[in-house]
Parts: C-alpha cells; structure tokens; sequence
C-alpha cells in the first residue's frame, strides 16, 4: 500500500477521527471510523437514540435531523463531516420536560401511531416552520413530503403542521386526555 | 447498510484537494453534498479507497456569484442556496423551478449543484437545465482548468468527462437577456422521486412575439441530456400558440428513444416526453403574455 502520509496530511493515519460537535447546546466529542454515518454517531456514539434509522439511504426520512440550522439526513452525512457542527435532534424539542408545541400538536391530532418516523418528521418541519410560514394544506404537504409515515395517512400531520403554523396550539390542548 | 472501509481525506484549500486527488485519483471519489454518493456508499453499489471531502476547501465556494454577463456557481454552492435566492430567481427563473423539483428541501440543503452535474444521472433535473442555459463547465486539476461545454461534459449514464484526478470547480451560465423566457417540467410518480421524464426549454422571443431562438432538452430519455433539435427548429421562427401544440408533442415523441423499466414503459415516456414539451412552451407563453398585459 502506498503510503504518502508524510507529503499529504490530508491521509488519515490511524482511520479514526476525533469529531467535536453540539449536540442539543450540549458539547460532545468521540472517536469514530469516518465510515460511520452522522445518524450512527448519534445513536451508537451519544447514544442519542430518538434519531431513527429505516433506509439508510436518504429517502424515507426517518433520521432527519438538523445541521447548523438546516434539515439534514443524518444518514447520508459523516459523523466526520459534523465536526464542529450544531446538531439539533428530537432529544432537543421538548423543554424542561414539556413537549413542545409540534410534538403536543402530534399528539393531539394522532400524527403518529407506531411513532418510528416521528422524530423525523418532527425535525423536518420543525426546521421547515423556521424558514417560512406556512399557511395551506398545499404547503403543508410540501414541508411533509421528504418522510414518509405507513400508519397515518398524513391527515394528521398535515393538521399538525397547520396548527402550529397558524399558533392554534394552544386549543383543544390534550382533551382526551 | 453502512459504507465500507475507506480513507477520508479533508483538504483544506483547492490546490490541497486537487494535489490529493492527483495522487489518489484513481481509488478516490470526491464528497461534496453526499446526497447521490452516500447512498451508493451505503449501499455498497460503489466503493472506493478514498474519499476526497471537499466540503472544508473554503467558504468562497460555496456562494454563488452574479455578475453583469455570467452568473457563476463553485462547487460548494448547496442546491437550496440558489433555490432560495431572489437574485437567482430573477435571472435563471427556470434553475429556481427545476431545483423545487429536485428530490426534497432535506436533500437540497446538503446536496450541491456541481455536485449533482458531476454524477450526471439520466434523470436528474440539473443536466437538462444546465445545457439549455448554455453552461461552461470549468474543470480544474493539478495539471491546470479546462473548460467544456454541456454536450462535452456529460458523456453516458453517470458519466463525464471529468478525469479522475479532475475537479469540477464550477458551472457557469451566461447571464440571459430580458426576451429570454423559460420554464421546466417533469412528471414523477410521487412528489421527490426521480421523474420519468423532465423538459427544460428556453425561448428568446421578439416584440412581435415570434420566437428567434429556442433550446429544449428533456431528462430521463437517455444517457444524457437531450437536446431536442427538431422541436428546437419548429419552434424558432413561430409564435407559441396552441395551433404549433400537435406538432410540437409529436417532434417531440419522434426524436426520443427513451428504455422503459418497472416505473414506467418506452411507449410511456415518449409521450410524456411529448406533453411534457408542450406544457414547458405553454408555461413560456403563459408568461410572455404575463409580460405584455
């Protein structure tokens, strides 16, 4: 095997890497292969386990997490490559104990039956409500597009969304219960 | 799945990127947005000995430059960066349209416009695009830049004329005149898939409304993206009206060859195809008309 460390620092040596990010405002850091997915560090490293793994290949969505303030798939980005990045994943929404005003809405409107998909889908609108307001069914399903859910049939989330969107959340807040 | 092994490599500046893939070129594929890559990787469709992460080469890359005759996208320029942009949107409307349509805002906040062109898939919506704006690709490696055009970049399925120690460094596209009008469209099956077919048309249209020059390439129908010369000669020289719609749909249909798979038969995308031109040239008329009212 050639070997052009000495000329090349860019060559990893040892193949592993250490990787420093903020994780939920906490600061982590851990020692990983550079093969392993950012979705991996965050569960297997962190054992931060409420980002789900279902493809691994970036399409149902279920790891979405967010990335210096964009929605992300943690399974097609490198822990490597989050090096000094803020990450923000479901363990991060609900404050003090207190869902936040998605996840209370989730709840309300049944958005969720089996729940695997639901942390990405949380994630994903979540960072989708940052960016611009929305106010039809139309733009709601547009922000729901990239996951995917096998229970629900959508009704629920696009409600979800419409709700928080519009600051309704507060009505009818958990009357079921 | 999860990759297999390899070497990651994170230059920090261009010269160091374009140094390690002149050693390493062979085993090593370049890592921008990851969007198209990741998957394979993980997969294990594709695997290589090296990965060249050019994501930390310098922040300079990764914002788009508009300029007063070319409008200039580096190699780190996210796909959701341009689609949000209101320059952007001014003066390449139809890169605006096409990139809303390119897979989801999940994937287009990670993956790069280079990126995509680079991987050149058949279906993508970029390649199409990118050639009917008249793109010049400017590929750099240690031994110097070049510069191509679209129908010498993209070669076959996945396939460009990118040498493995080669970087596409950017695209850039000249800056349209205010007669330029365009539009993209394509069908997918669900919102986000790949399509099963995509046209990207631009027209120069007179005070007259005939149109003096026109380039219309469809996705998804080949290996590359592929200009339609025939609708390209009908259309030059006519006004875009409904009477020009049949044969257009049927130039159209004649000049493609597209292979049929489990998403959807030949027969099938040569008649989207068709629809698919019409609909482009009626979004353009749509919005000349918008123009003059």
């Amino acid at each position: 095997m050639r070997d052009h460390a000495t000329e090349f620092p860019t060559r990893t040596q040892d193949e592993t890497h250490t990787v420093g990010c903020t994780v939920n405002g906490r600061e982590y850091e851990a020692v990983v292969d550079p093969r392993m997915t950012l979705a991996d560090f965050l569960r297997e490293k962190l054992r931060l386990t409420g980002t789900h793994l279902g493809c691994e290949h970036g399409v149902c969505g279920a790891c979405t997490v967010i990335v210096d303030g964009a929605a992300t798939r943690s399974c097609l980005m490198l822990a490597v490559q989050a090096d000094g990045a803020e990450v923000e994943t479901v363990e991060g929404l609900a404050e003090d104990g207190e869902l936040a005003p998605l996840q209370q809405a989730f709840k309300r409107n049944h958005a969720l039956q089996c729940g695997f998909c639901t942390p990405g889908f949380l994630m994903s609108v979540t960072a989708a409500l940052r960016e611009e307001s929305v106010t039809d069914e139309e733009q709601a399903r547009e922000v729901l597009s990239g996951n995917i859910c096998r229970c629900t049939g959508y009704t629920g989330l696009v409600k979800s969304v419409l709700e928080v969107a519009q600051g309704k959340e507060s009505q009818g807040k958990d009357t079921e219960a | 799945m999860k990759p297999g092994r390899f070497t990651y490599h994170s230059p920090r500046s261009l010269d160091e990127a374009l140094a390690t893939l002149q050693v390493y070129g062979d085993d090593a594929k370049v890592l921008a947005g990851g969007q198209s890559l990741m998957p394979m990787l993980n997969f294990r469709l594709a695997r290589f000995e090296h990965l060249v992460d050019v994501n930390r080469v310098g922040a300079e890359y990764a914002e788009p430059t508009f300029g007063d005759t070319r409008i200039t996208i580096p190699l780190l320029v996210r796909q959701r960066r341009v689609e949000r942009s209101a320059e952007a949107a001014a003066a390449l409307p139809v890169l605006t349209e096409a990139l809303q349509q390119v897979a989801h805002p999940q994937i287009r906040n990670r993956g790069t416009i280079c990126g995509s062109l680079a991987h050149a898939d058949p279906a993508a919506e970029l390649p199409s695009v990118l050639s009917v704006l008249d793109a010049t690709f400017t590929i750099a490696s240690s031994r110097g830049v070049r510069e191509v055009p679209a129908e010498e970049f993209f070669l076959f399925h996945l396939t460009t004329s990118l040498e493995p120690d080669e970087l596409l460094l950017q695209v850039s596209v000249p800056r349209p005149p205010a007669n330029q009008f365009s539009a993209f469209r394509e069908f997918a099956t669900r919102r986000g898939d790949f399509a099963l077919a995509g046209v990207a048309a631009v027209c120069e249209v007179d005070a007259a409304g005939v149109v003096t020059a026109c380039r219309i390439a469809a996705a998804g129908v080949a290996p590359t993206p592929h200009r339609l010369t025939d609708v390209e000669a009908l259309v030059t020289g006519a006004s875009l009206h409904e009477d020009l719609w049949p044969d257009v749909e049927a130039a159209a249909r004649a000049q493609v060859d597209p292979t049929g798979d489990i998403h959807a038969s030949a027969e099938y995308r040569s008649r989207l195809t068709g629809v698919l031109v019409k609909r482009a040239l009626a979004d353009i008329r749509g919005k000349l008309e918008a123009t003059r009212a």
